[in-house]
């Protein structure tokens, strides 16, 4: 069987297809406002002139590829690719500036492989025993999920918790326009039909990080200033990485496949609750956000573990985890490969044949993107008056592309100066982009809650798995009450002796 | 070549030619088809299979535009008001009678000129296969007999087509519209993976969309509420034969163009979508996927269309979703 497999993806024409689609998803990923997405939504049209196999490979290797690509952009000029690369964008960002540009893109790339390929072992061993915990997630699990995800992104950004509370409070703000839950009613749109689509988040991405960084580049450094070109060993460093952070390595690549193997849960909760774990747990925790690669090992592998594990329920029971593998649901079906429990026994080797694709294609992502590395760093290193009015073109393009509509590129405008504004005042910006991205699922998963327990908020608590959530929640929030309640006494003990 | 590109392309070669194309070298130009929902989904997947054999038939190439979000309402507001030369048409669905219903929008399926019908499916009733019920009548005989709100059921959006179908079966029996609570899902998908984590009790949703799930054997196909059996659950009764209640419904999908098409460019329209029906590549597509492959030439269209959007009107009243 494995042998059968084997044959099946050890043809040129499926070698050549991994090739070609990583090259293109690493194009377009690595250009500043261009993302995965994008990508995998180019790639579905061709692919229906494709084999099944060849189909497949093709749009993983691609949205693989951009993902990764995604974090060229991140590391040298802070602008990333994708929610989930945000999670970690300021620490790569800040070692870039400080020439360390080689061990950062080195750290997102190997360790993205690395998360990858573990998260593809998972799924080939263990995919139908993880689908059942799949099923075990209902509406209560989801709402606790994604407030853990939320939490998460308060207490590991940058700088102060309440500063990054009121980043997110921003993102949740601008998650509430579009159509009300469930009565599906217009809100704050002010009449605009685009508006009732809701602010799609890859637009306001866009805006928030790439072309508030395009203002600040005019206002800020002299234009003809450039970004350090990327010098010395990629993969070196590296292996120095995983022998000192081997449980981090490991760690996020189990909660990314984990948390991804939750359809609709995905990698972008993944990549921010892995940055958390690695900061709580880290012996140097009050390094993080300046520049430190430990927290980058760890959330770099949960992302790409989690790409991987969003496959679980996808193959074995049909149900899409992400955009992506609901294009590639869409894709198999087209090809007469129904997704199921069926394809596992009727067509194994096309299964085994779809997990050695996933192992190559992140093969293929190391010397693929050592080429990237070197070629954008040396295109970005042009100077920033040719560069900028560029990078806005592609941004442009990038948000009007989403959804064939003017409407992404004003919305990219619009949240470009926000984001100037909230970096003016110290404001991170991470925090907001998800939680625009999570912002409608939190509404939903409550909402549908409170309709299925009749109003009773305890109900939240009456599932054992969404009891343990919760309940880690509000430990979550609780802990840094108790810390402050405790310091307060340490410090009014001494002022009674006196 | 990309779906930016190639619109990008026909945008710029539209403003050069200007004017609106004559019918007997149409199309003239590369065309574009737009539809409501997301890449990936059911609507796309029937959308990009006829926009290839038709572009074989036409000529020229047929774009596949996804314009998705406000629950449809901006794909098919897309459609209606696009320049009716017959060079932007689009796959409108179902939710085209149900939305104005509803208050989202002013659209009306009368905003358009229907080329034909390309899809139908009718909606079942599944439930886990946990449940304590192994037949449509001893769930039923459950509805009726526990009190309002006992069950609940999910499988898509509130007021969505398949919350509908649970309204239509209820009120049909002379029950109240919300017997059973509706819990809105993001769609079939999410409502049954719902059901089976134990969240609701029943999905309505059409049983192609339960198949990898009933095939792992999570979930039990207990009826349709379609006219006649479904041939891939030849085993499934309908609605009406196991209960008595006489309500059918299903949702379809159908190639939309703006109104005031030129009759001739309608014509050879109408010729291209009933061949690319007709061919190999679709029909082995929707079988393949459990989906309904039913024709219905534009005047017959038209009036399938206008009675399912006055039926849906009394349902959706008796709902309390009218607004």
């Amino acid at each position: 069987m494995i042998g059968e497999a084997f044959a099946i993806v050890a043809q040129p024409n499926v070698l050549l297809t991994v090739f070609l689609a990583g090259c293109f998803g690493m194009f377009v990923g690595a250009i500043p406002g261009l993302t995965a997405s994008m990508a995998t939504a180019l790639l579905v049209p061709i692919t229906f002139f494709m084999d099944p196999v060849p189909a497949i490979a093709s749009i993983v290797a691609a949205t693989g590829m951009a993902i990764f690509a995604g974090d060229i952009a991140g590391t040298l000029m802070r602008m990333p690719g994708t929610p989930a690369s945000a999670a970690y964008v300021e620490d790569a960002h800040r070692l870039s500036q400080a020439g360390r540009a080689n061990e950062a893109l080195g750290a997102c790339l190997f360790f993205s492989a690395i998360g990858g390929i573990l998260g593809t072992l998972v799924l080939s061993f263990a995919a139908p025993q993880l689908a059942e915990i799949a099923l075990a997630f209902s509406s209560f699990e989801y709402f606790w999920l994604v407030m853990l995800g939320l939490s998460s992104a308060v207490f590991v950004s940058a700088g102060s918790p309440v500063l990054g509370l009121v980043s997110l409070f921003i993102g949740l703000t601008a998650s509430l326009v579009g159509q009300d839950n469930p009565s599906g009613a217009a809100r704050y749109t002010f009449g605009s039909i685009e508006l009732l689509a809701g602010i799609q988040f890859i637009p306001a991405m866009i805006g928030l990080f790439a072309v508030s960084e395009i203002m600040r580049s005019y206002t800020k450094r002299s234009v003809d200033a450039k970004i350090p070109p990327v010098r010395g060993p990629i993969f070196r460093p590296q292996f120095a990485l995983l022998r000192r952070y081997p449980k981090q390595t490991l760690r996020g690549a189990s909660v990314g496949t984990l948390i991804g193997a939750l359809p609709g849960a995905g990698a972008d909760i993944a990549a921010w609750v892995s940055y958390a774990i690695s900061k709580k747990f880290s012996r140097q925790p009050e390094k993080f956000g300046t520049g430190h690669v430990e927290g980058l090992v760890e959330a770099g592998s949960s992302n790409n573990g989690a790409v991987s594990g969003a496959w679980i329920p996808a193959l074995v029971f049909g149900i899409p985890g992400d955009t992506i593998t609901a294009i590639v649901i869409g894709v198999m079906f087209v090809k007469g490969l129904n997704p199921g429990p069926m394809v596992f026994i009727q067509q194994p080797e096309m299964i085994y044949a779809i997990f050695m694709v996933f192992i190559l294609a992140n093969l293929m992502m190391l010397p693929i993107g050592w080429v990237a590395i070197h070629a954008a760093g040396r295109l970005l290193s042009a100077p920033q008056r040719i560069l900028m009015p560029l990078i806005l073109v592609f941004c442009m393009v990038g948000a009007f592309a989403i959804n064939n509509s003017p409407a992404g590129i004003i919305i990219m405008l619009a949240f470009g100066v926000a984001g100037f504004l909230m970096e003016e005042n110290d404001i991170p910006l991470a925090p907001a982009i998800l939680g625009l991205v999570l912002g409608p699922m939190i509404e939903k998963h409550f909402i549908t809650s409170m309709i299925k327990a009749d109003g009773n908020l305890l109900a939240f608590f009456e599932r054992p798995i969404a009891a343990g959530l919760g309940a880690a929640t509000l430990l979550l929030w609780a802990i840094p009450l108790i810390r402050m309640l405790a310091r307060r006494r340490k410090a009014s003990v001494p002022a009674e002796e006196s | 070549m990309n779906p930016y590109n190639r619109t990008a392309a026909a945008f710029g070669l539209a403003l050069m030619l200007g004017g609106t194309a004559l019918a007997q070298d149409f199309p003239s130009r590369p065309m574009t088809m737009v539809v409501p929902w997301g890449a990936g989904g059911g609507t796309d997947a029937v959308a990009r299979i006829l926009a290839t054999v038709m572009q074989q038939d036409l000529g020229q190439p047929v774009n596949v535009v996804n314009r998705t979000g406000g629950s449809g309402v901006v794909g098919h507001s897309a459609i209606a008001t696009a320049e009716p030369d017959g060079l932007t048409i689009g796959l409108a669905t179902v939710e085209i009678t149900m939305m104005h219903w509803q208050g989202l929008t002013d659209l009306t399926y009368e905003d358009y000129d229907i080329i034909a019908l390309v899809n139908q499916d009718p909606a079942g009733i599944m439930v886990s296969s946990n449940s304590d019920y192994d037949s449509i009548e001893a769930l039923n005989e459950a509805i009726k007999t526990e009190p309002a709100g006992t069950f609940s059921a999910s499988g898509t959006a509130q007021g969505g087509i398949w919350h509908v179908a649970l309204a239509g079966w209820m009120v049909a029996q002379g029950l109240d519209a919300g017997q059973v609570k509706w819990v809105p899902s993001d769609g079939a998908a999410s409502g049954i993976t719902d059901m089976v984590a134990g969240g609701v009790d029943i999905v309505t949703a059409s049983l192609p969309e339960g198949q990898t799930m009933i095939e792992a054997g999570r979930i039990v196909p207990l009826a349709t509420m379609g006219t006649e059996r479904h041939p891939a659950y030849p085993d499934v009764p309908t609605l009406k034969e196991a209960t008595g209640a006489d309500w059918t419904l299903a949702a379809w999908r159908g190639v939309f163009a703006p109104k005031g098409l030129p009759d001739d460019v309608k014509q050879r329209l109408a010729e291209a979508v009933e061949k690319a029906f007709n061919s190999a590549e679709y029909q082995e597509f929707m079988a393949n996927r459990g989906l309904g492959a039913i024709y219905l030439p534009a005047d017959e269209a038209q009036e399938f269309v206008a009675r399912s959007d006055a039926s849906f009107g009394e349902v959706l009243k008796a709902a309390g979703l009218v607004k």
